[in-house]
């Protein structure tokens, strides 16, 4: 499968699962899960950054126009597509790598422990940007931290249950074309 | 972009509605129990020693006129988990549904107003909406205050705006305003479950369990106020004379 087609197949996928899935969940009356942003954890490590983040727009103003949101998952959607390729330059383990395989993985990003960083940091900037353009304020901060906290325990948790699912194959490539 | 997302809202509902038919039926059959005892028929008199007197006088007593409507439509998307919760329904302008519309589920409680209409479909605010504000009143105590939600507990509504001296008891009815063309007068919103005192304000804040139950909404009824345009004219024309 070509990486446009693959890439197509997991937007809806992911579209579909949050908005008819985990959007009925509420833990506790707290807590929704979010997973459909590992869609931009995914896209290829070759990508630039402007492309990375006009797909990110796209796929947040699609779930936005599924809630009847104004536009609160595009932006965090944007903002994790730019701050991407920063955690991916730090958490790489050696120059290169990043030509060998196609996209982000436990194998491509040199063991568990990184990738996980990875994952987390840009779960908790999603979920705690999300949450904070929707409240829009601080009055309640301690019910903020929570929500945020718990909310990206959670989604890490789905992730890490997607990984195992889904053994994504990550071919070793040369970078010598 | 309505359009889009309520063509597949409608396709995944078919599926969501065969589901819940069960829960469907019973809430319909409750709506009919309702109705049926509000029939003339199951009504009798005292006694022998009262009867109706028609008053003849009366002018315009038959000239009834007709000034809400209800159009019945399917909800075809439905959130309750969010911050800001919508509703989307089946029809849209083609159907006569407009913009500020109220809307109540099949037992009559309020469940929202109307924000967006397009074509086949309409978006309606929730009351379960950080945005939403509807003018309420307690139906014993006749006090006006404003219901909102503040964003935690489906199905937990908040009224504001009711003074401490107000006579309130848990388990009171609170109803539509009918101070806006949108509900009419006694339409039931909830009942008071918790009274909270805020010793900074004058006002009580009062949760409110809403009688409508947003977890299952498959069939609802937008209410269309034939007198709205006459109403908007002349305050309209006042807000000219004012001017």
């Amino acid at each position: 499968m070509s990486t446009l087609v693959k890439n197509i197949f997991r937007f809806i996928l992911f579209i579909l699962v949050q908005v008819y899935v985990l959007d009925r969940i509420h833990i506790n009356y707290l807590v929704t899960p979010y997973i459909y942003f590992l869609f931009i954890l995914w896209l290829p490590f070759n990508m630039s950054r402007s492309s990375q983040m006009i797909i990110a727009f796209i796929l947040g103003v699609t779930l936005d126009s599924f809630r009847h949101n104004p536009g609160f998952h595009a932006a965090a959607c944007v903002l994790i597509a730019y701050i991407r390729p920063f955690i991916i330059s730090i958490l790489i383990p050696q120059e290169g790598s990043d030509t060998n395989y196609e996209e982000p993985s436990a194998k491509s990003m040199g063991g568990f422990v990184p990738y996980m960083v990875y994952v987390g940091t840009l779960t908790l900037i999603h979920n705690g940007w999300l949450f904070l353009l929707e409240a829009w304020q601080f009055a309640n901060i301690w019910y903020f931290l929570i929500k945020t906290l718990l909310s990206a325990a959670i989604s890490l948790l789905l992730i890490l249950a997607t990984e195992l699912f889904f053994n994504r194959k990550q071919k070793f490539r040369t970078n010598t074309i | 972009m309505n359009e889009i997302t309520g063509k597949v809202s409608a396709q995944y509902n078919k599926a969501e509605y065969y589901l819940q038919l069960k829960r469907t039926n019973d809430s319909l059959v409750q709506a009919n129990q309702r109705l049926y005892n509000k029939l003339k028929i199951d009504f009798d008199l005292p006694d022998t020693t009262s009867k109706i007197v028609l008053d003849t006088i009366r002018i315009d007593s038959l000239t009834q006129y007709r000034k809400f409507n209800y159009l019945e439509s399917k909800v075809v998307y439905n959130s309750v988990t969010l911050q800001s919760n919508y509703i989307e329904l089946g029809r849209g302008a083609n159907a006569g549904i407009k913009k500020e519309m109220g809307v109540v589920d099949v037992t009559n409680c309020v469940v929202g107003i109307v924000t967006d209409v397009s074509d086949k479909y309409a978006v309606v605010m929730s009351l379960l909406n950080k945005d939403s504000k509807i003018s309420a009143q307690l139906k014993k105590a006749k006090d006006v205050g404003t219901i909102t939600w503040d964003g935690k507990e489906p199905n937990l509504l908040q009224l504001t705006g009711i003074r401490k001296s107000a006579k309130i008891a848990k388990g009171d009815s609170i109803v539509t305003s009918g101070y806006t063309p949108t509900f009419p007068y006694g339409q039931l919103i909830g009942r008071v479950e918790e009274i909270i005192t805020d010793k900074s304000t004058n006002n009580l804040t009062i949760n409110v369990r809403s009688a409508a139950n947003f977890y299952n909404l498959q069939f609802v009824y937008a209410l269309e106020d034939l007198k709205r345009d006459e109403i908007n004219k002349l305050l309209d024309k006042v807000k000219k004379q004012d001017q």
